[in-house]
This record gives C-alpha cells, structure tokens and sequence, in this order.
C-alpha cells in the first residue's frame, strides 16, 4: 500500500485535532511563553534596583569610585548613606534594605599600600537566597572596580566569586533559566501531548478501528509523534528568540548545532511519551504518569532549580537518568559558553542512547493487539 | 468455506469466564445475530474475532483466514464496529470517511456505491464535527466507515444500543441491503425484538451460547404452553401465581404478565382458580412465545 | 389532600435562543409508575432537573411531592429518591458503607441508619455479603440495593434515571418487581428512559420530541391510538 500517502492522511489527521482543541493549542502555544516571562519577568526583578545603604567611614576619592561603580550597574540603587554603625538596623527592620557595604576608613591605604582591603557586605539573612544573590552581585561589582583600577586580576580574599558564576559574569539568572526552561517545555509538550494524544486514540476506542485496519503499528505512533516533534521544535526555536530577544540571552556557540542537539532532545522526549503511551489506557493515567514521571523529577533533579551536586547520592542518581539533566547541560555548553560538539560528547551520547532504549522499549510493548 | 468459523473457543479475564466453549459458523449473505445481555461476551468474541484478542483456547477463522497466524490479512478484509461510537469526534463526517477510506488503502469515490444509500442520509451534514451528530447518524457514519473498504465480513457490535427507535428500524434495514451484496455480517444486540430480523441467532449468556437457529425454530422450542395475563394489580396477580402448582413460572413483561404452565390449561379452567373478585378487569389469553420468552427459559437452567 | 404526587403545568427551560423543554403540563397520581420517554436529546434530562429541584424553570408552574418547584426546590430534595444507571452507589465502599453513607447523607439518625441497613439487607438477602464491595457484586444485586438505597429515607417519588439499558432479561424483571412492589406501597415511581420496551411496564407513558410532550397515555392506549404492536411502533408513527 501507499504508505506516503496513509502517513499524510494521519498526519493531517493529527494536525485537526491539535488546531480544533484549545487546550492543546494554549498548551503547545501559550504556555511555553507564558513560562519564559514569568521565570523571566520574576527571576530578573529581583536583582534590579536592590536597595543597597552604604555605611563609609573612608569618605575619599576611591571609596566614592567604588560606590560609583556599584551603583552604576543598576543593580542596586542607594537607599541611604548611613553616618554611624547603630543606623543600620533600622534599615532591614523596615524591609527598605537589601544589603548594607561598609567601607572601612582605612580603604584606600590598605588597598594602595598593602594590596588588600576589606570590605564587608551585610545581607538581610532572613531570605537566604536573596541575601546570597545580592552579595554576589555586590562582590562582582567590587571585583569589577578592582579589576578596572588595576587592570588586573584583584587581590585573592576580594576573587571569592564561585566558578559557577564564571560564564555569567553579570550574573544575569535569565541565562540560566532559559536552558531550564527549554528542557522543561520541550518535555511537556513532547512527552506529555504524546502520551495523551495516543492515550486518547484507545480511551475514545478509536485505537480498536486503527488496529484492525491494515495501518503497521510503526506507522501508528510515526504518526502521532511527527506533528508533536514539528511543534516541539517550533517551541524551542521560539523560546531561544524570547530569551534573545527580551532577556538578552545570547547564543554564544553554533545556532545550528544548538538546534539539532534541540531536535535530539525533542525525539529522546518523543520517544518517552509514546512509552508511557503502551502502559496508560486512559488520558488521567497518562496524564498521572507524565506529571509524577517526568515533570517532577525533570524540574527538581535535573539541575535546573537545585545544583545536582548539593543533593543525597540516591538523587544524584535519578538525576543522572533524566534526559532533561543532560539536556541543561548541552544547552549551557552551547549557549552560554560557547563550546562545540566536542565538550558534551557525553551528554550527547547519553541522549542517543536513551533514544535506542526507549524506542526499543515501545516497540516491544506496543500491542498488536488489545491486551 | 464459511465466511465466520469458530471452534470451542474459550477466553478468561481473571477468574471471570467470558467465553466458555464457543462454536458457530456464518455464511457469506447471511445476517447472523448474537442476543444476549451486557457482559455476556458478546464484544469478547469479537474482540478475537477481528484479532484484537487472542483466545485461550479453541480457533476461529474470518474470511478464509486464521485469526492468529494471518492478522494482517484479515484485518485488510473485515469491517469493524465497535460496541461505543469509536470515530473522531472532533473530525467532520467527510474528514472521519476520508480518513478510513484512506488508512485502508481506497479512496470514497472507489466504494463509494456500496455505501451511498446510508452516506446520502448524512451527506447534508457532512461539515459537522461528528461529535455533534445525533446517535442515530452516528451509527450511520460509523457504518459507513466500516464499509468504505468493501469489506466480506462485517462485525457489528451493539450498533443499536442507545439509538432511538426510528433509526434502529432504518439500521436494520441498512444491513438487510448489505446481506444481499454478498457481505457476511455478524451483529450483536442486547435486544431481544431485533432478533427477529436476523436470519439465524444465537442466544449467548454468561459466556455460554444457550442455542443457536433462526429465530422462528427457536420460538419453536419453547417448551411449555404460554399465557399473558393483565389485571389492574399486576404484582399482586403475579404473586398469587407463582403459588399456584401449575405454574411453571411467571414473570411480568411489559403490560401483562406471562404464565408458563407445567401442562396445557383452558384459559377458563386459570381464572377458576383466581379469585376474579379482585381483578375487574382480567383478561387472559394463550400467546405463542418469543425470543425473550425462550432466553428466559434457557437462562433459568443455566 | 392533593392526590398528585407531581403537578406541573406549562413547564419551560430555555438555553438562550434553544428551547429544551417546551411548555409540557401532566400530573402523576400517588403510587403510580410514570414513564417518562424520549430519544436522547429530547428534553428528558432537562425536564427531570427541573421536577428534582436542580434547575429552575424559566415559566411555568408545579409541584412535586407538594412543594413548588421554583420556590421550595430544596424542600423537594428531601421528599424524592434519585437512582440512575451511571451512577448510583460507590463501588470501592463495601455494601453497608453504602448504605450508612447515604443514609448519612439523607440526614438519618445514627440509629435509622443500623435499622435501616438491617431491613435492606434483609429484604434484599445481602447479609451474608454486607462487607463485600459493591464492585464485586453482579449487576442486578447492584441494581436492586441502589433502589432500596434511593429510597432510605422514605421518599414520596422516586426517580430512576435509564435504570435498566442492557441488563439480562430475568435480572429486568426483578427489578421491576421491586418497582411493582415499591409502588405497592404508595410510593410514586417516575421512570426516564430512552428504551421503548421498559415503557410497557409502566401504569402510563408519555413520549417527548424535541421539548414536548406529544403523547400521554396508558401504554394499551397509546398502541390504540397509534394502532401499533409495541411501543417503538408508536415511538416511529409518533416521529414520522
């Protein structure tokens, strides 16, 4: 038979079922942007404008370049210049105060003379990870004005940036969110509407007629992932545009080569959602099956909203079969610091074979038959 | 050879016996019909018979083919209804026939005689989603779909259930045309009425198939002399005569009650044994039995 | 004393523009077994929400189990019994929990509800499986508890909602005898349902098309004046 033309029909098929179903259609369309604002919009805020009180005892040329400086990034704006140590309290009572950098009155001789200075950065403690973002912009800002009088590398105890901030010198957190963002969407849309869209087929008893029909079950699920692998795509293609486009997010590596590790992504998730397609009749257990499988484990094990390395070992380990862990990875090395192919050989691999194992996996547990 | 061959096929779900040594065998133009109620088996034996199903034990074969080892073939040559509405309801009419038409390898236009006389009573819907569609155009798309390969044999499985009255008379009708052309159909129905409109029946209950005849020598076999009886107090009628030594069993249906009786009785010689003073209205008279007379009558000795 | 146990005169609900239940007027008599039938689509449902105190008409008037139906619908709850085919009890509960829970909710007393339980479970010989899920029992035992359940807290009507589609011949007619015996003793029994033949077992019938009613009689009658042999004949006469 025509198999070119039996896949047509059920890709077209596909297709009006996608465009005449709203919910699929919001999900598809608005919520991967809907989520790239709201991490975007809600993670970027919070480091605009933090109110920073400066407490200066030194009151010379230098200290006020250093002020300067960090004020200029627009990261922090001042809230007061404080006189005295008994005025800085009042400040975080208040909730007007993010952070409060003391500038010694001996600044600039130790900084001149000994070639260290001290500076100390107090955070309000009670957020925790606000405080730890704040001082690390603070000390980027810091390091920046060392680096800038002295056009070289400041003194060691002032460096204390973590490497992780390396490839994000100013600590921009949209880079970071946007490969997790990617990773994530990309899963949903994929794995999900898949394994929904089949489970579908058999709840609505449509898989019975596709069944005794003379349609090879390989065409089957072909069928019903191509237009999802299209639109995953299109996805990924537009949130890489937002994250550009809005959150200045570059690309720093290939574009090409960032978008065919993309489709590689999108069929290992693919191949996932028409695995959990075998084992689910009815969409409310595809549905369960996707959110507590995938969804979870992807947002909080794969690296994306928790650092993998500070997690017990058995996590670690689960986090290391998410396809989405090696994806943040892939999408960090290419977009952000620019590496080519040869630098996420093992992730790609990875990705590769979970393909193979998956799709091996469906084939043998695609039935046939009804039971 | 027969267009439906099944030999002693049995099938478990669990502990649940659905099918329990079935055999039975449909010709090529016959209209065969399965009567029995929900969980019977009725949509097991169809599950296997179109290959969805394997069985534990026992063959069948459908149009000349095994239903295990040639599949594939089979599944190019019979049409499939299955016992819900089971098209895309979000898909048109014209997008759910082409769709068929197209996934097994034809087109509308090539079949398209074979299925006009039902495709032209929706055609003027033919836009619509078929979600949308009343049960009875439902059924007559899902029919359509199910022919638009020219299938030899046809599997319906209580296409009538849920559809309104009018449009159950104007289904079997449809099918009785199909029969003529040549076509095999086996269709089932929890309906005992529209037994009559087959050619042959088998009466199936609890995964046992308590007869099989055309209808008019399965009324035939009922055993005992049959009464309706109507009275303006029905149940209590009805009490009074299941006490009675005469009565092999009573049981209401519909309006009247049916009275069958361990030997033949005048009908004079039954009200003489009723306090008539109770029941103004009386009304007795001997009947001939039907379908749903006989099921029950199996049914009882199962 | 009012001899009707529903009372409804020129009864309408329209959706917009869409009129689903077009001025119908009947009354059923106390301890009488009323069909109510249509084809799907016809208005049932929507008449039955509106009798059942659910939805609230748009004209009209009329009473069920003597409270009005715009003004008293949550009085009306209390007097009626509601069983339908899709859902009637829970069938991960075991048979008493089932019973103890609507009795619950149908406000009985803690010591109603021990009585209560015992008579059905008597009456319905289900003792000996009282702690078994209602899943594991066959249909008809499932059928005959969730009418003795509908009628725990001794409603004036009952409503069965397609109570008997697709059951085994023999387990029908028990449970018409249990509707028989139900109306027996006075209780009024309205019965929808799309199946022509269930309407033969009813004392009266009346048959809606596209909103209205367009026949109302016994069925004996109703084959008369349609001179048909059963009740689909009517049914087809009555449409085309």
């Amino acid at each position: 038979m025509n198999m070119i033309k039996v896949f047509w029909a059920f890709i077209q098929k596909e297709v009006y079922h996608i465009l005449r179903d709203r919910r699929t259609l919001l999900i598809l369309f608005g919520m991967p942007i809907a989520q790239v604002l709201i991490f975007g919009f809600a993670v970027t805020n919070e480091f605009k404008n933090a109110n920073i009180d400066i407490l200066d005892h030194a009151k010379d040329q230098t200290s006020q370049k250093l002020i300067r400086h960090v004020t200029s990034s627009g990261h922090f704006k001042i809230n007061r210049m404080l006189l005295a140590e008994h005025e800085m309290e009042s400040g975080f009572k208040s909730g007007k105060t993010d952070l409060i950098m003391v500038i010694p009155a001996d600044f600039s001789k130790d900084l001149y003379t000994w070639d260290q200075a001290e500076i100390q950065l107090i955070a309000d403690g009670s957020d925790p990870n606000m405080a730890n973002a704040l001082e690390q912009y603070a000390k980027a800002m810091i390091n920046g004005f060392l680096f800038q009088e002295f056009k070289q590398s400041a003194k060691p105890y002032l460096i204390g940036i973590e490497t992780r901030m390396l490839y994000n010198p100013l600590l921009e957190s949209a880079y970071n969110f946007i490969p997790g963002t990617i990773a994530l969407i990309l899963l949903i849309i994929s794995a999900m509407m898949t394994s929904l869209t089949i489970a579908r087929e058999k709840e609505q008893g449509t898989m019975e007629i596709l069944l005794v029909s003379p349609l090879p079950p390989l065409l089957i699920i072909l069928g019903k992932v191509a237009p999802y692998a299209i639109l995953s795509f299109i996805d990924a293609v537009l949130i890489l545009i937002m994250g550009y486009f809005i959150f200045d997010v570059p690309v720093t590596g290939s574009v090409i080569l960032l978008l065919l590790l993309c489709m590689v992504y999108v069929i290992t998730a693919l191949s996932l959602g028409t695995l959990i397609s075998t084992t689910s009749e009815t969409q409310q257990d595809a549905m369960m099956k996707s959110l507590i499988g995938l969804l979870m484990p992807s947002t909080l094990l794969s690296g994306f909203i928790f650092p993998l390395t500070s997690m017990p070992e058995i996590l670690q380990y689960i986090g290391h079969i998410i396809p989405a862990t090696y994806f943040i990875e892939i999408l960090k090395g290419v977009m952000l610091r620019g590496v080519g192919i040869e630098y996420i050989l093992f992730e790609v691999g990875m990705l590769l074979f979970m393909i193979v194992a998956f799709l091996t996996l469906t084939w043998k547990k695609f039935k046939i038959r009804l039971e | 050879m027969p267009a439906i061959e099944v030999n002693n096929t049995s099938r478990t779900y669990g502990k649940v016996q659905a099918l329990n040594s079935i055999s039975l065998s449909v010709e090529y133009g016959e209209l065969f019909g399965l009567i029995g109620p929900d969980g019977a088996g009725k949509s097991t034996l169809f599950r296997i018979l179109t290959t969805l199903l394997l069985a534990d034990t026992g063959t069948a074969s459908v149009a000349g083919h095994d239903v295990v080892q040639s599949y594939r073939q089979i599944r190019k040559e019979v049409g499939y209804m299955p016992g819900r509405f089971s098209l895309y309801q979000d898909l048109t009419v014209e997008e759910n026939l082409r769709f068929f038409a197209t996934i097994f390898n034809t087109t509308i236009e090539e079949n398209y005689n074979l299925i006009k006389d039902i495709y032209e009573q929706i055609e003027p819907f033919k836009k619509r989603p078929a979600g949308k569609l009343s049960g009875g155009m439902k059924q007559k798309l899902a029919l359509s779909c199910a022919l638009i390969h020219k299938p030899k044999v046809l599997f319906l499985d209580e296409p009538t259930t849920g559809v309104d009255a009018v449009s159950r008379q104007e289904f079997w009708d449809m099918l009785k045309n199909l029969k003529e052309k040549g076509i095999a159909i086996l269709v089932s129905t929890p309906y005992m009425d529209e037994a009559s409109l087959c050619d042959r029946i088998a009466l199936i209950q609890s995964g046992k198939i308590l007869q099989t005849d055309t209808p008019e020598e399965i009324v035939k076999s009922y055993p005992s002399p049959l009464y309706a009886i109507r009275s303006n107090n029905n149940y209590e009628l009805l009490k009074v005569l299941r006490d009675k030594n005469y009565t092999k069993s009573a049981l209401p249906f519909g309006e009247y009650l049916h009275l069958a009786t361990h030997t033949s009785m005048g009908v004079d010689e039954i009200i003489s044994t009723l306090n008539t003073g109770n029941y103004p209205d009386l009304e007795i008279k001997p009947i001939k039995p039907d379908i749903e007379d006989l099921f029950l009558e199996l049914s009882r000795e199962v | 004393m009012n001899s009707y146990s529903i009372e409804v005169e020129n009864l309408t609900k329209k959706f917009g523009e869409f009129t689903a239940v077009d001025n119908i007027s009947f009354k059923v008599a106390k301890g009488e077994i009323f069909g109510f039938l249509g084809a799907n689509g016809a208005g049932k449902t929507t008449a039955m929400r509106m009798l059942t105190g659910l939805s609230k008409p748009t004209s009209g008037q009329g009473t069920v189990a003597g409270f009005n139906v715009i003004r008293d619908h949550e009085k009306i709850k209390t007097r009626i019994g509601y069983m339908s085919q899709k859902f009637s009890l829970y069938e991960d509960l075991t048979v008493r929990q089932n019973i103890r829970l609507f009795g619950g909710i149908y406000g009985l007393s803690n010591q109603e509800i021990r009585e209560k339980s015992e008579t059905i479970l008597h009456d319905l010989r289900l003792s000996e499986v009282s702690s078994k899920l209602v899943a594991a029992l066959p249909l008809g035992w499932k059928q005959r508890l969730a009418f003795a359940i509908s009628m725990i807290h001794d409603p004036d009507i009952v409503f069965l909602d397609e109570p008997t589609g697709g059951v085994d011949p023999f387990v029908r007619r028990q449970f018409w005898e249990a509707i028989y015996e139900a109306a027996g003793h006075g209780r009024t029994i309205f019965v929808t349902t799309h199946y022509l033949d269930e309407a033969e077992y009813c004392d009266r019938v009346s048959i809606m098309v596209s909103g209205r009613i367009e026949a109302l009689d016994t069925p004996t009658n109703l084959k008369k004046q349609f001179n048909a042999s059963t009740m689909d004949n009517v049914f087809v006469k009555l449409v085309r």
